[in-house]
């Protein structure tokens, strides 16, 4: 690990690249409107959003190949979509997932 | 979850939530300290930083002895879907101050992002500072809090994950995601599903040649337009 203020200096220009990120459209969408098209866009980036930060816990990446599957997360999967489905609350819906997957690595 | 937008009430919608950022959280501290970093440091960057899964990236990358600006630009690259969650949460507080957007903006993750879409199908399509600044404030604080607490009792857990605590974040997408697509009455329930499993094949592919750290940003541009081109095609 390099030292104390090389770290510091580095977590100091992440901290802002990702604070500009973050405010920059709250700060821009203040003084302008967006268009119709971009509105429609935007109403698919919740959905889309979250099923791609669910569905890449699924795969496992091998650069140039066909990516392989992570059955743990996957088997784990199905008794939280279970879940979610018969209870609809989101803290026995993770729960649910961290017990599954608890129980599938004792099996496993 | 319910209509009412105060801070009482975020709190008890964002408790489920947290789940997901203590075990995260842990598990970040545990392995920035096994790569090095003090307790200190960690903090700092949990505090300063304040990214999620990039900050893995970048203690990766500084024990790899990484220049500083290809560290910022990766984890720019990783958190720039950021900005697509900010312009989509921005539109319902374009009445309020710019202190207050600037507020929100600046604590905006993954986490507080989903459950706010997930939020404003409950309150007829309103979300208020009050409500989302709580669930905010209540994120950052879990994870400054997990994190330290994964760095200093990173030598007595050695392997965090036999628990199941690392699906905690998955669960909680999964969670949200479901309760999204029955909820939203702006898009077709089989519009959504559509969308999903596009998403999903999306991934498949995408993983094969695009590096994890712009996978989601891509994913999600390219998943979204052609959710709109099937919109207007078929809906």
């Amino acid at each position: 690990m390099p030292s104390f203020n090389f770290v510091l200096l580095t977590i100091i220009g992440c901290g802002i690249i990702t604070w500009l990120s973050r405010i920059s459209p709250f700060v821009i969408l203040k003084k302008y409107r967006l268009s119709p098209t971009l509105i429609e866009f935007l109403s698919f980036v919740p959905i889309v959003i979250m099923a791609a930060l669910w569905f890449e816990n699924l795969f496992t990446q091998r650069m140039g190949h066909l990516p392989g599957i992570d059955y743990e997360n996957l088997f784990a999967s199905i008794p939280t979509i279970i879940g979610a489905i018969l209870t609809k609350s989101l803290l026995a819906i993770v729960i649910i997932g961290i017990v599954s997957l608890a129980v599938i690595r004792m099996i496993m | 979850m319910d209509n009412r937008l105060d801070s009482r009430t975020a709190v008890k919608d964002t408790l489920p939530t947290v789940f997901g950022y203590i075990g995260i959280g842990i598990a970040f501290g545990i392995v920035a300290k096994a790569s090095g970093m003090s307790p200190l440091l960690v903090f700092l960057m949990s505090v300063i930083t304040y990214a999620g899964s990039a900050q893995f990236v970048a203690v990766s990358m500084l024990a790899a002895h990484s220049p500083i600006l290809s560290i910022v630009f990766a984890i720019f690259l990783v958190n720039s879907r950021m900005i697509l969650m900010s312009t989509t949460v921005a539109r319902y507080f374009n009445k309020s101050s710019m202190l207050k957007n600037v507020i929100i903006g600046s604590l905006l993750t993954d986490e507080t992002f989903a459950l706010s879409m997930n939020k404003r199908n409950y309150t007829d399509n309103q979300l208020g500072f009050a409500w989302m600044n709580t669930a905010n404030l209540i994120a950052y604080g879990t994870w400054i809090i997990s994190s330290v607490v994964g760095a200093v009792l990173g030598n007595l857990i050695t392997n965090p994950d036999k628990f199941g605590l690392d699906f905690a974040l998955i669960a909680m997408f999964m969670g949200l995601l479901y309760l999204q697509v029955i909820s939203d009455k702006s898009l077709s329930r089989l519009l959504q599903l559509i969308v999903i499993v596009l998403t999903c094949a999306l991934v498949y592919l995408g993983l094969i040649f695009i590096p994890s750290n712009i996978l989601i940003l891509v994913v999600t541009l390219v998943g979204c337009t052609l959710g709109m081109v099937i919109k207007h095609a078929f809906f």
